[in-house]
């Protein structure tokens, strides 16, 4: 194809995500559309599959039955939200195989919230409330995005995931009723995940060089800081109807703007994290080989059974 | 290490009730027909989203290509005499 016919290609393309054509799997598209969606995408599903882990930990000491079921049924959503996110990256043209490459090198990334431990049960209420709420921000503005097998993805991600949040409230509820030691280890957690989930949203806008690419591709519909400012809007009063405390001294009413002026984000414990350095990066990776390597037997297993079945199928078949 | 003989990708279309057809829910990966079957009801009936369910695996669909809809699907658009508004008839005909 000459400069010409693509420049042309390019034009119609970007006129029909405008005018909000979905773009679907065999759709010519640029090749930077492609690539910026790979990553994303995989991304994304990587952040489900490792986001399993801090609370996986938990199910097995979940202190009641009906917890348990519950924290055990988040975690399976979760693995379900990893895997309709991976196959929705596989219609661009990238394997399976390769993602999974991709997270064990190190070469992709995943949400960085979950390089921070989750020490205490009060941890399963907090990520639930304000991980899963972050994400749902996140999520809820990507159903609407170009690329058609993404977008139905986020569909079906968004209805599971408010139950996740709930369930998680209703745990900081009970503990923030309960005895002090309770209310004690309810606060705690707000407190170690109350940062990091305002940095779920990614840097400052004039620190974030594709917003306005992702805006044009519907992969945004509003800045990382807007995204930002609405979760802080709607939990701040959450916090309160639980009698909790943010951790943050220059949280306050803004009545000009309406909405809470907030303080400094750490951002250098940000990049840390992101580069690998945060508390639990490197456990979590050898988590996830661990069990890619461990369970490779038994995909082979299952290969060859399904190969000797139809081998004696096709032999009857004669 | 495995040879890597991957898994091969299944298309999964469900019936969301009797009375309704099935429809494309996804894809995934399983050995064969039967586990692609017990995966599907996993991942995309975890909340009595179906009645049944379909597999087949993803190299057994034939497409359609997008850059032939020209082609394909623009010689409907002209015949309008298709469609029952192309008839004139009189206002006091009914039940027609
Ligand atoms: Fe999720
Ligand atoms: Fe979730």
């Amino acid at each position: 194809m000459s400069e010409e016919q693509i420049k042309n290609l390019e034009e119609q393309f970007e006129a029909r995500i405008l005018r909000d054509d979905k773009i679907e799997p065999k759709d010519w598209m640029p090749e930077k559309y492609r690539q910026t969606h790979i990553r994303q995408i995989s991304q994304h599903a990587h952040s489900e599959i490792v986001g399993m882990l801090p609370e996986g930990n938990w199910i097995t000491r979940a202190p009641s039955l009906r917890r348990k079921v519950a924290l055990l049924a988040k975690v399976q959503d979760e693995g379900g939200h990893g895997l309709y996110l991976y196959s929705a990256a596989e219609t661009l043209g990238i394997s399976r195989d390769e993602m999974f490459d991709q997270l064990h090198t190190g070469k992709a990334k995943y949400s960085s919230i979950f390089n921070y431990p989750a020490l205490t049960w009060a941890d399963m209420g907090a990520i639930g409330w304000l991980v899963d709420g972050a994400a749902i921000i996140n999520q809820v503005a990507l159903c609407g995005t170009s690329y058609g097998p993404y977008a139905r993805a986020m569909v079906r991600i968004c209805k599971e995931e408010s139950f996740h949040q709930r369930q998680g409230y209703e745990i900081m509820l009970k503990l923030a009723n309960g005895a002090p030691e309770q209310k004690d280890m309810a606060q705690d957690a707000l407190n170690r995940f109350w940062w990091p989930s305002l940095m779920m949203f990614g840097p400052k806008d004039d620190e974030s060089p594709h917003t306005a690419q992702s805006m044009k591709w519907k992969l945004k519909r509003k800045t990382n800081d807007d995204l930002r400012q609405q979760f802080i809007d709607q939990t701040v009063p959450q916090a309160d109807i639980l009698g909790l405390t943010i951790p943050d001294p220059d949280l306050k009413w803004n009545e000009a703007k309406q909405g809470y002026d907030f303080g400094e984000i750490d951002w250098d414990e940000f990049w840390q994290v992101v580069k690998g350095h945060g508390p639990c990066n490197k456990e979590r990776m050898k988590a996830r080989v661990n069990a890619w390597e461990n369970g490779a037997w038994v995909r082979d297993a299952a290969m060859a059974y399904a190969d000797k079945k139809s081998e004696l199928k096709n032999k009857q078949a004669v | 290490m495995s040879d890597k003989k991957n898994w091969p990708l299944w298309e999964v279309f469900v019936r969301s009730k009797n009375g309704l057809e099935h429809r494309h829910f996804g894809s995934l990966h399983a050995a064969d027909a039967e586990m692609a079957l017990e995966n599907a009801r996993d991942v995309y009936t975890r909340r009595n989203e179906g009645v049944s369910i379909w597999v087949v695996e993803s190299k057994h669909i034939t497409a359609s290509n997008p850059e032939h809809n020209g082609e394909l699907f623009e010689p409907a658009q002209d015949k309008v005499y298709r469609h029952p508004t192309f008839y004139d008839l009189p206002d006091e005909v009914k039940h027609m």
